[in-house]
């Protein structure tokens, strides 16, 4: 049955599909499940729900701002849309998609059975899950004793003081505050987890200098949550203080300060981009060199450039601020610290540039969205470069040149990337190929979308229109540019129908894939697909960073070279 | 070589002396130096944005445009960003080139046997350079953006410059002339006017800037006049400050740039720009207090027997509100409800009766007035020139 040519033979027959078996048994198996695979499997597919919620929320929107003065929707609800839609995205989307990619592969990669705290790891997933759960259970309770039906709206980096009492009556900033606070909880637990495994679990011979990329790009990942999650969290706490108990920590009207939150949440939220990113670009360092048949070029660099990331990315934070009126030795200060990521961010676009240089690139499913990427990635990193140089920000600073800006990093970076994964990991999950023309069909509907929507909104931005408004006027010349970018999220919301449709048609009727179907070279593709419970029945010992390689070109391994 | 030198003066307009048409001159610093000796190295870059250049000012427009401006610190941050955006645009066709070489030249051929490529792991010269010049770039861009942010915050100011408070409000404007008082039967009042303001031209010969005062109410604004100036917040409990010298007489729109609640997107600014007269003449009027008149009594016993009077002021009579606008001269103004609708009666009619129906989720209460009451007021109000 299986096309692809095993290097190594099967050690596990692919285990029987649980339909057999009664729906409430499997669930509580799923549920009760401290297997990071499982695990894995529900974090990813948690975020893609949130992702598919957050997509209405965004496409209401793009309705709405498709022509001037447009009335489909009331600016209550456009505001909490906008808070839901960000919020949902980063938090509930984003988070448990890396998280889920981490989770599942970690072990896998580094040879390990499992996470290093199974159990705490199971923790983390159901904190992130119940404080989704929270969040939007505000749609319901949000006005508390005032009336139902009022989900937060004070946006998702929710500024003081318009937390305070004083202007968010009711509960449903809490709902915002509770929710985040313990899917905090349960991303330090998932972070702590993800650099134990790699520092304590690593199978004999795994080196750190052999580990594969997206392993070390989880790592940095981890010790950013583990540092940037904190601040959020300690915020999240003083706002409750100030709510409930009288404090005064960012109420302005009894001497508190608005700055200060805005330092705590982008001390936060800086590193956070990272934090979703660099698992990002951990898939691309995977997808790209197996799909033009090199090892990744540079791997030293690469590796330095991720740390370098990791510690930039922790004093960038204020120019975030560049409008809040600090001093010119801040803000200078802040485009030097930012405009310095793009140095390692530049070497990783030129390193993997380098690794296609040469090779014999085929465009499979997962390439395509991994090339796309780095295209992306590029745009994204100028108009990032644009906004660090903080004059230049005074004018696009929070406006729609911005939102072009970040979401060409989320989704035309970090989605893509889920996609490329979702695809180059689908056979080992499952055990069966993808459908390949409904997977390029996904890739062409998708780039067209993205890039209707987010190359446009660049315009709109130099043109003056800010972000949050919930229409505008007429005669400002923006609203050709706010239809071409409202019609791209037709082609976006498609694309993603065709993956949701194809993932669960090829689960039932996808050829089955072999152990290692795209001919890879790390340790995940040497067990069965999908892996036992135990991950691996027999380890081969490492001795490069392309274990697989060596196995299978014997004549010339790559432990001679490195 | 005619057209060389051209462009190299044009390259010393972007970098040489930014602030040419006030003496809001700051260049002595080391940062300026060290940035104008690094400029030089680039006369190559102004190719691209001369022709883009070759307008220094554009003059107000209906689509406030940051790269149609009118006024130093926008133009400032127009020359930086052309040199910004020609870097990035360099860097940009010469690294997507070589992405879509990548994928054209070393795609796998229908022909091609299945050995695997050469294995290369990396060159260490390779990636020596590409460090080293992104480094160089960034160094060059940090000097470039120094250069502006100096030049701009650190700006000083002409004894006749025009001082400005600013006071963000949910959902709107109040500006007050510090300088400029109206004098009434019970004391001094400064002046006080709300969404729509006014400030005089400046021009190389008679630079006139006006510096503003940016304070909140309550929650974070944003001041966006994308043709004058960039940016910058009024955050309750700090001042902030940023200046314009409009260059051309005209109107300027612009809008709140931060997320201030329910109203953020009908918080609209207008800027007018008056000849030096011109603006003499509108202080001379503003500084009057209300006009009483007689003829409209009854609307104005309506204003001080209800809770108008509460939230709003009219200089010279015994409404004295900071809540709302100052509706002393609201007549000579445009809109309403920061910029809303025209200022008309018929609009003024619906905003008393319902303010909702013009800006839904705005903190003036339908004040449930009788008919006639409502019309009596109108012609209270309209009667506040």
């Amino acid at each position: 049955m299986a096309e692809a040519q095993p290097i190594v033979p099967p050690l596990a027959i692919p285990q029987e599909r649980e339909g057999a078996r009664p729906f409430v048994q499997v669930l509580h198996d799923w549920i009760v499940t401290v297997d990071h695979k499982r695990l894995g499997i529900m974090y990813f597919s948690y975020g893609v729900l949130a992702l598919v919620v957050g997509g209405i929320e965004a496409s209401i929107m793009r309705a709405q701002l498709a022509f001037a003065n447009n009335n489909l929707v009331s600016p209550e609800v456009f505001n909490r849309l906008f808070t839901m839609h960000g919020t949902t995205m980063i938090f509930f989307a984003a988070m448990p998609i890396v998280f889920g990619i981490a989770n599942y592969l970690t072990p896998l990669m580094i040879g390990a059975r499992d996470m290093a705290f199974p159990r705490l790891n199971a923790w983390g997933f159901w904190m992130t899950a119940f404080g989704g759960i929270i969040l939007y259970f505000s749609f319901v309770g949000g006005f508390g004793l005032y009336g139902a039906g009022s989900a937060p709206d004070v946006g998702w980096f929710a500024y003081a003081p318009l937390t305070s009492p004083a202007f968010s009556v009711g509960h449903s900033t809490d709902y915002w505050t509770i929710g985040l606070l313990l899917s905090g909880f349960g991303s330090i637990a998932t972070g702590l987890n993800i650099m134990t495994t790699v520092l304590c679990m690593r199978g004999p011979g795994m080196k750190l200098s052999r580990m594969p990329m997206l392993t070390w790009l989880n790592t940095v990942m981890a010790f950013l949550v583990l540092l940037a999650i904190g601040p959020l969290t300690a915020a999240q706490l003083m706002l409750l203080v100030d709510r409930y108990l009288g404090g005064h920590f960012f109420d302005t009207q009894a001497g508190g300060s608005a700055v200060i939150w805005m330092h705590f949440f982008w001390i936060f939220g800086h590193p956070e981009v990272y934090i979703l990113v660099l698992p990002a670009f951990g898939v691309l360092s995977e997808v790209i060199p197996v799909f033009s048949r090199k090892p990744i070029f540079g791997y030293s660099i690469m590796v330095a450039a991720t740390v370098a990331i990791g510690f930039i990315s922790l004093s960038v934070w204020a120019h975030h601020m560049f409008t809040v009126g600090m001093t010119s030795y801040a803000n200078a200060f802040f485009v030097a610290s930012t405009a310095a990521i793009a140095v390692p961010t530049g070497i990783k676009i030129f390193n993997w540039i380098g690794t296609m240089w040469g090779g014999k690139i085929t465009f499979k499913t997962p390439m395509l969205f991994s090339v796309a990427g780095v295209a992306q990635m590029l745009i994204a990193g100028l108009t990032g470069i644009m906004l660090s140089a903080a004059p230049f920000d005074w004018q696009l600073g929070n406006s729609y040149f911005v939102i072009a800006h970040f979401h060409y990093v989320i989704v035309g970076v970090i989605v893509f990337g889920a996609f490329s994964a979702a695809y180059y990991w689908y056979p080992k999950v499952t055990g069966r190929m993808f459908n390949e023309t409904l997977g390029k069909t996904h890739f062409w509907l998708f780039l067209i979308g993205f890039h209707m929507t987010f190359d446009f909104m660049h315009i709109p931005g130099i043109l003056g229109m800010p972000r949050r408004i919930y229409t505008y006027e007429a005669s400002r010349g923006w609203e050709t540019w706010n239809l071409i970018v409202t019609i791209g999220v037709i082609f976006q919301a498609l694309g993603v129908l065709v993956w949701v449709f194809n993932f669960i048609s090829s689960d039932f009727k996808g050829k089955l894939a072999g152990n290692d179907p795209w001919d890879a070279w790390t340790l995940e593709w040497s067990t069965t697909s999908p892996p036992p419970d135990y991950n691996f029945a027999e380890l081969p010992v490492v001795r490069s960073r392309r274990p697989l390689w060596d196995l299978k070109h014997p004549e010339d391994p790559d432990w001679k070279y490195e | 070589m005619g057209a060389w030198l051209e462009l190299c003066s044009r390259l010393s307009t972007v970098l040489g002396p930014m602030s040419r048409s006030t003496n809001c001159e700051s260049q002595n610093s080391t940062l300026y130096r060290l940035a104008r000796r690094t400029a030089l190295l680039l006369p190559a870059l102004s190719v691209v944005y001369a022709p883009l250049m070759s307008a220094s000012s554009w003059g107000p427009s209906s689509t406030p445009s940051i790269f149609k401006p009118d006024s130093t610190p926008a133009l400032d941050i127009h020359h930086l960003s052309l040199f910004v955006m020609s870097m990035c645009l360099a860097i940009f066709l010469v690294v997507f080139s070589l992405i879509v070489y990548c994928i054209v030249k070393f795609r796998k051929k229908p022909g091609d046997d299945d050995h695997e490529p050469p294995q290369i792991y990396g060159s260490n010269q390779v990636e020596l350079a590409w460090t080293v010049i992104p480094i160089l770039i960034v160094v060059v861009l940090f000097l470039a953006a120094a250069r502006v942010i100096h030049a701009v915050e650190d700006a000083q100011f002409p004894p006749n410059t025009i001082e400005v408070t600013a006071t963000g409000h949910q959902f709107w404007w109040e500006f007050q002339y510090p300088a400029y008082s109206i004098t009434t039967s019970s004391g001094r009042q400064v002046l006080t006017t709300a969404n729509e303001l006014h400030v005089p031209v400046s021009d190389k010969d008679h630079p006139t800037p006006t510096h503003i005062i940016l304070l909140s109410a309550d929650t974070d604004h944003s001041f966006w006049v994308p043709q004058l100036a960039g940016k910058i917040d009024l955050i309750p409990n700090r001042r902030n400050e940023m200046w314009i010298d409009p260059h051309d007489v005209g109107h300027y729109v612009g809008q709140c740039a931060q997320y201030c609640g329910t109203q953020h997107a009908k918080m609209l600014l207008n800027v007018f720009v008056d000849t030096p007269e011109d603006f003499q003449k509108w202080v001379q009027q503003q500084k009057q207090p209300a006009v009483v008149s007689d003829q409209v009594a009854a609307g104005r016993k309506v204003f001080e027997t209800n809770a108008c009077m509460n939230c709003h002021t009219i200089t010279g009579t015994i409404a004295n509100g900071r809540f709302g606008p100052d509706l002393t001269h609201l007549m000579s103004r445009t809109t309403i409800a920061s910029g809303v609708a025209p200022n008309t009666q018929d609009n003024l009619t619906l905003w008393i009766k319902n303010p909702d129906a013009l800006k839904p989720g705005c903190l003036m209460p339908a004040m449930q007035l009788e008919d006639k009451d409502v019309t009596a007021l109108v012609a209270y109000l309209m009667s506040l020139q």
